[in-house]
């Protein structure tokens, strides 16, 4: 099992690499889309990186949880609702969501993941995969 | 000016690589603008050549039921111009495929020299969805006999590869000009 830090070196190359941007600007705390500039395309090529640097499985849907947020039954007045926060939160054990809450604008969701939730997330799936000792 | 920037497949092999060339000739108009006096294949339309090649490649797996559309160039880097007389060799292998779409690798050569490498992503919208078309698929298999892909294309077992019945139309295809 990789350390947070060598998990957070493999998830930095695969940003680097896959947004073009300098390895100085991924920090834990750069939000995806707010400070390394993600487009929605460039989360698939993310996907595909972190699948082959970890071999992990990404299903669709598990780092971004785009059904709930395009479910009618937890938006309201275009804010999600107190039932589609416990979904995402939920869903997303490894994003820390409290900002969003606070003012959860469904279209702002795609500002709240952070290079460090993204390391959490890969955590969580090395951490499924492995076998308990003895 | 067409825009078939790849001339014929020499090996396709479904879901895996293909190979296609492109013969770079005086006789294209634009080489004499670029430049004048110093025809060089543009590189854009070399990168745009490595994509027909991958893109078709990845729209074949799904048996052109869904819309391929080129998502973004990841990585390009040319190596040296290609010039008139020179037959560029684009190799494309799909790396990796899932619901959304397909990462692709692509290189040209000229020979034996590596001219251009590259990472192509593709994303699939799905046509059934009543999206917006960018292709007919008749276009897409006319084009694909154009480029002889069903002389040299085989599945992942070897076996010849038919031209696909088309669930959306039920018409004959094959006919470059599309459907009215």
């Amino acid at each position: 099992m990789p350390s947070q830090e060598q998990i957070f070196e493999k998830v930095r190359t695969a940003l680097v690499d896959a947004l073009g941007v300098d390895e100085e600007e991924v920090t834990p705390t750069a939000t995806m889309v707010g400070d390394l500039g993600a487009e929605s395309i460039d989360f698939l090529d993310i996907v595909f990186r972190l699948e082959k640097a970890f071999d992990i499985k990404i299903p669709r849907g598990e780092l971004f949880p785009e059904d709930i947020l395009n479910n009618a039954e937890y938006l309201s007045d275009g804010k999600v609702t107190a039932a589609g926060i416990a979904q995402l939160k939920k869903r997303m054990p490894f994003a820390d969501l409290s900002k969003f809450e606070a003012n959860p604008v469904v279209q702002d969701f795609v500002l709240v993941l952070t290079v460090q939730d993204l390391v959490r997330y890969v955590e969580s799936k090395l951490n499924q995969g492995k076998v308990p000792a003895g | 000016m067409r825009w078939f920037w790849i001339d014929r497949y020499t090996e396709f092999v479904s879901g895996q690589h293909a190979t296609a060339i492109k013969n770079v000739s005086l006789a294209e108009d634009h080489l004499h603008d670029h430049f004048p006096g110093a025809p060089v294949m543009p590189n854009s339309l070399i990168l745009e050549g490595m994509a027909q090649t991958a893109g078709l490649l990845v729209a074949q797996q799904n048996d052109f039921q869904l819309e391929v559309v080129l998502a973004k160039v990841a990585k390009v880097e040319f190596h040296f111009l290609a010039r008139p007389g020179d037959t560029l060799v684009y190799r494309a292998n799909i790396e990796d495929m899932k619901e959304g779409g397909a990462f692709t690798s692509v290189t040209s050569h000229v020979e034996n020299r590596l001219q251009a490498e590259s990472e192509i992503f593709f994303a699939h919208l799905d046509r059934r969805e009543g999206g917006q078309k960018m292709f007919e698929p008749e276009t897409i298999i006319g084009w694909l006999r154009a480029v002889r892909m069903f002389e040299v294309g085989r599945d992942a077992a070897g076996n010849p590869l038919s031209i696909p019945k088309l669930a959306t139309s039920g018409q004959p295809v094959g006919s470059s000009n599309g459907r009215e």
